[in-house]
């Protein structure tokens, strides 16, 4: 059992709260930057891949976890980020300007896509940012003269001032590198004012305006920062496919990304990654333990829509915490350790209530 | 002419959207969440009425009969096992709960060997008819489509007004709890506006399925039924019709008269200018909390 004796109000907001979580992250910091000597070739990919996505998941979680707005449509934002950097690394720009200028791009089409949110709220909003997957799409997929249409487009290699990313270690260490620079950027916004009034907004909208927060501007920065961060994660990505096509970024893309914060934890900065891991390893432990399956069972094209929506309604029944949730209760069962009670995370039994008085 | 030629082509496919909103917009009212799996249900209540009238060689309404039935009770079950035990959590948990019955819905039916994955055509008696009235032209099928969802709609927005049962919904949607107080059984509510809803969708499954095919991705139309409930404005019936109707007009006219793509974007296009100017919708009642 652990008690942190406070004496200070930093330690409220200090990013770690004791000397055992800087031991641990510490081990998960020399584990990913000795990677490359630990995993093989692939495994490196993987590890990559689960970088670039839980970049994506960090976008999501500030925007759905944080601030309760909900968006079918965050694959469009991967997409501008990753046709944007496509197309400049096309021209010779070098990466990290060409990064910026992609992060910048998705975050003036979260501006645009926020504004309906100033306006609705809920299902709604889903139901806007759904749509402007869809036009998003269309666009990619008809602008042929700048993004190749559906005959796609080649990614050139990240490159810079005569300093090329060739190898993936290499690719690794940028993937990784952004990703801890995104995850310390979420900390350290979650703990300001800003980060503060987003929560607020989530928790209640009423209260929030009656403290002096405003709501649209709050709400058009977080789409802002939320797309941003999957801007990021798209110019990764694009340089992760090597060939980019309007198939890519579906809607059927969004819901995945959307599964993937849920199933990870919602409104947890552990859960981005987590639920990010599970998105990568779920289709390579199927297609591992299809032979073992009966034949007709284990061909089957339908197997990892099943066992996808399996999953997301059994976390959504049984853990609602995603992921996070079992690690958080184990942390807590070890650090109350003889004083864990069952009961401590039963959901209490409750009505609907409205949100269409609003 | 051809506007108009145009025009009953787009009611017709609007009359789909509405029927499949009309799904969406029953749930909503009565329990204030989004099913996205009503494409999905639509999808199986198309494969219940296809394996009722190929392999049992049963009459095309016996089919419908059969299928509406079969859907009914899918509701129910699927309302029992993973929407009741979240009764009251956030609204998008609920929403994600129906996107991951979709998921697997969809993998299912593509999971059944030899027959998921293939592309059906449905016979129905009233198949490949058409009627022409001084040079225009109108297939049956549209026509039955369009019948139905006119009595289906009226059916539905008299029992919402008229009955106990459907006023006890209504009650049950503004404020579960004191519904609850004033001894409304919302959660068996609830369960039965499921039934009602996956018995339309599956109405609505096999009046389309003679006019397009049957197969597992044809739920995906769903997505294109949603803009229809938010143009109609969410949570009236009379809106979900009268929205998808505008779309498919929308749809049909600017697959004609605007460049390519624009066709499959219309309808996305109007939902957004709609969500921007007038949020509510065409019917949608505005409330606002008073603190």
């Amino acid at each position: 059992m652990r008690y942190i004796f406070k004496t200070d109000y930093d330690q409220d907001i200090r990013l770690f709260k004791h000397g055992g979580q800087k031991f641990w992250y510490g081990v998960l910091g020399i584990v990913l930057a000795a990677a490359p000597w630990l995993f093989s070739e692939y495994q490196l990919a993987q590890l990559s891949l689960i970088a670039i996505y839980g970049i994506v998941g960090l976008g999501l979680m500030v925007l759905t976890g944080f601030t309760g707005l909900v968006s079918i449509g965050h694959a469009a934002f991967l997409g501008v980020g990753a046709y944007a950097e496509a197309i400049l690394a096309a021209r010779g720009w070098p990466f990290p300007v060409s990064f910026a200028v992609a992060v910048a791009l998705s975050a003036i089409t979260g501006v645009v896509v926020g504004l309906p949110a100033l306006r609705v709220r809920g299902i709604y909003l889903a139901i806007a940012t759904l749509a402007f997957g869809f036009i998003l799409e269309e666009i990619i997929t008809r602008w042929e003269s700048l993004t190749g249409g559906n005959s796609g487009l080649a990614v050139a290699q990240p490159a810079a001032f005569g300093w090329k990313l060739e190898t993936a270690p290499q690719f690794y260490y940028l993937c990784t590198l952004l990703a801890i620079v995104a995850t310390l950027a979420v900390l350290n916004l979650l703990r300001t004012p800003t980060g503060r009034a987003f929560v607020a907004i989530r928790d209640s909208e009423i209260s929030a305006q009656s403290m002096g927060i405003s709501l649209a501007a709050y709400k058009t920065l977080s789409f802002a920062i939320s797309a941003g961060l999957t801007g990021l994660a798209g110019a990764l990505y694009a340089h992760k496919l090597r060939f980019l096509s309007p198939d890519q970024f579906t809607v059927l893309q969004s819901v995945e990304l959307l599964m993937m914060v849920f199933v990870g934890g919602i409104g947890s900065i552990h859960g981005a990654f987590l639920g990010a891991a599970f998105l990568i390893a779920l289709p390579q432990a199927i297609s591992a333990l299809a032979p073992h399956l009966p034949a007709s069972l284990g061909s089957a094209t339908g197997l990892q829509p099943t066992v996808f929506g399996l999953i997301l309604i059994g976390f959504i029944l049984f853990e609602p915490m995603g992921m996070f949730g079992w690690w958080f209760k184990a942390r807590t069962y070890l650090q109350l350790f003889p004083f864990y009670r069952r009961g401590m995370f039963r959901r209490q039994k409750s009505f609907q209530k409205s949100d269409r008085l609003r | 002419m051809q506007v108009l030629q145009l025009t009953i082509s787009g009611l017709s496919q609007g009359c789909i959207y509405g029927l499949i909103a009309l799904g969406f917009v029953l749930i909503y009212k009565a329990t204030e969440t989004v099913n996205f799996a009503q494409g999905e249900l639509m999808m199986l209540g198309a494969f219940a009425g296809l394996a009722a009238t190929t392999w049992l060689g049963l009459p095309y309404w016996a089919g419908v009969v059969l299928s509406v039935l079969a859907l009914a009770a899918f509701g129910l079950v699927v309302e029992r096992l993973v929407l009741r035990p979240i009764l009251g959590q956030p609204a998008f948990a609920i929403v994600m709960v129906t996107i991951g019955v979709g998921y697997v819905a969809r993998g299912l039916v593509t999971m059944v060997p030899g027959v998921g994955t293939e592309t059906y055509t449905y016979p129905a008696p009233f198949k490949d008819e058409v009627f022409k009235a001084g040079g225009l032209v109108i297939g049956a099928e549209h026509l039955v489509v369009i019948g139905t969802t006119v009595v289906l709609c009226a059916i539905m927005f008299a029992a919402f007004r008229y009955t106990r049962i459907g006023v006890a919904m209504q009650a049950a949607s503004q404020n579960q709890l004191a519904a609850y107080y004033m001894g409304i059984p919302v959660r068996r509510l609830n369960g039965l506006i499921w039934g009602i809803s996956a018995a339309v969708a599956a109405v609505a499954g096999v009046l389309l399925a003679p006019i397009t095919f049957v197969h597992a991705n044809m739920g995906f139309i769903g997505l294109k039924a949603f803009p229809a409930a938010v143009v109609g404005g969410f949570g009236s019936l009379p809106g979900a019709i009268v929205g998808g109707l505008l779309i498919g007009v929308v749809e049909s006219l600017s697959g004609f008269y605007l460049p390519e793509g624009f066709k499959d974007i219309a309808a996305y296009v109007v939902v957004l200018a709609m969500l921007i100017g007038k949020p509510n919708g065409l019917f949608g009642e505005t409330m606002r909390k008073k603190v």
